[in-house]
């Protein structure tokens, strides 16, 4: 059973995006639809999961001093290996995610899980928490992804829902939404919507306790 | 010019392509660590994306090795893992040279060096430098502005949330949630600077 929690603690409650501050980076450029979305979501599950499970595995034969180099050749070489699958068989996607597949490297919810769960638990607990990890990723990436798109161009996944005004239906289509700041917006308030409801995560203020710095880079 | 000016107006690193986002949230709380860190983010970005353009343009690009009689030898799917390698040494070279050189300086920056090995802003910008096919010349160029812009915008938020810290605001939006709505308004202050150009 704490295989499962593994998987389900970091869905909402432990949300590598909105608690731990892990990944945000790559999270708000390829949110403008649904498409990129739920790619990028694809291909950070698939690395964060084998790069969790791999670093597991070895994680007695790492000397501590260099397992950074380590863990970083690892996952460089699993984002290489995706980087080049989506070349070759979903190529305009892959065009339209430009840079931030390659970016997966430097995104710290990789080597953030690696270096605080996978290199001291076996390979089983450590392939689980990156999962349930990535799927807390991926949830609010399709979340923020459905918002953007939809508002921002009527359709969700490249399919019209509503009718936009330029077609002749009643939509007027948000052009803001497609632009950076609303990724930070809707991500703003999903952290307060999620913070009214679990209350535990709320940070005390700053400047009545001092500094609370729970947060990590 | 124009590439200074857009990688540090319009283009902004962290503003508008989401980069180095983790570190600008994490160090902004403080006004002076802000100032360290954007001082190194523009040290390494001039000194790191050059040499990467000159490592892909002289050994990984295609037909590089035609003068060892391999031109079809296409090496650039290693670009990321030959990046974050050159980023990795860079950082700590950058580290022992000013330990023993600027030992002030070194004390002013030392914990923010590593730190920046991870952040995607150093390798995001190499990267573009790739996507857009600079030459070595631009790449100065982008890389010392995308430095400062990201400085630029570390900086400009951590004297802001400084100020914001004294607020009412509300629970659920005390700390993380402020601070991305902010990001969110700074963001669309800067995309202001998008159509200018030089008169």
């Amino acid at each position: 059973m704490s295989a499962l929690r593994h998987l389900t603690a970091p869905l909402i409650r432990e949300n590598p995006i909105t608690l731990q501050i892990l990944g945000i980076c790559s999270a708000l450029a390829v949110t403008t639809s649904l498409t990129t979305a739920a790619t990028m979501c694809a291909a950070l599950t698939v690395v964060l999961t084998l790069s969790a499970t791999i670093i597991s595995a070895i994680r007695r034969h790492i000397p501590s001093s260099i397992r950074l180099i380590v863990q970083i050749t690892i996952i460089s070489s699993l984002v290489i290996v995706i980087d080049e699958f989506l070349q070759a068989y979903a190529f305009s996607i892959s065009q339209r995610l430009s840079i931030f597949v390659g970016l997966i490297v430097t995104n710290c919810i990789v080597l953030g899980r690696a270096e605080a769960f996978a290199v001291r638990n076996p390979p089983l607990p450590a392939a689980f928490d990156a999962l349930g990890n990535g799927l807390g990723y991926s949830l609010i990436l399709l979340i923020v992804g459905t918002i953007r798109e939809f508002f921002g161009a009527g359709t969700l996944f490249g399919y019209a829902v509503v009718v936009t005004q330029a077609d002749g239906g009643w939509f007027q289509p948000l052009g803001l939404m497609q632009l950076a700041p609303s990724a930070f917006f809707i991500i703003g308030l999903l952290i307060w919507a999620i913070r009214t409801r679990w209350t535990t995560q709320i940070e005390a203020p700053e400047h009545r306790i001092g500094r609370v710095s729970e947060e990590r880079s | 010019m124009d590439i200074l000016l857009a990688a540090i107006f319009a283009d902004n690193l962290a503003l508008s392509f989401f980069l180095g986002i983790c570190t600008f949230l994490a160090v902004s709380r403080r006004f002076d660590t802000a100032v360290g860190l954007g001082l190194s983010v523009i040290v390494v970005q001039a000194v790191t994306v050059p040499v990467n353009a000159a490592i892909f343009n002289g050994l990984l690009i295609e037909g590089a090795w035609a003068w060892a009689g391999l031109p079809e030898v296409d090496l650039t799917f290693l670009r990321i893992i030959a990046f974050i390698g050159v980023i990795a040494a860079i950082v700590q070279i950058l580290e022992m040279t000013l330990d023993r050189f600027v030992p002030a300086l070194y004390r002013a920056l030392g914990i923010f060096l590593p730190l920046i090995t991870v952040n995607c802003a150093i390798l995001g910008g190499s990267l573009f430098m790739v996507e857009r096919r600079y030459d070595f010349g631009e790449s100065v160029l982008w890389g010392v502005g995308s430095g400062i812009g990201w400085a630029l915008a570390v900086v400009a938020f951590a004297a802001i949330r400084e100020r914001l810290r004294y607020s009412d605001i509300p629970d659920g939006l005390q700390g993380l949630g402020s601070a991305f709505i902010v990001t969110g308004l700074m963001s669309l202050a800067f995309s202001a600077f998008g159509g200018a150009t030089l008169p």
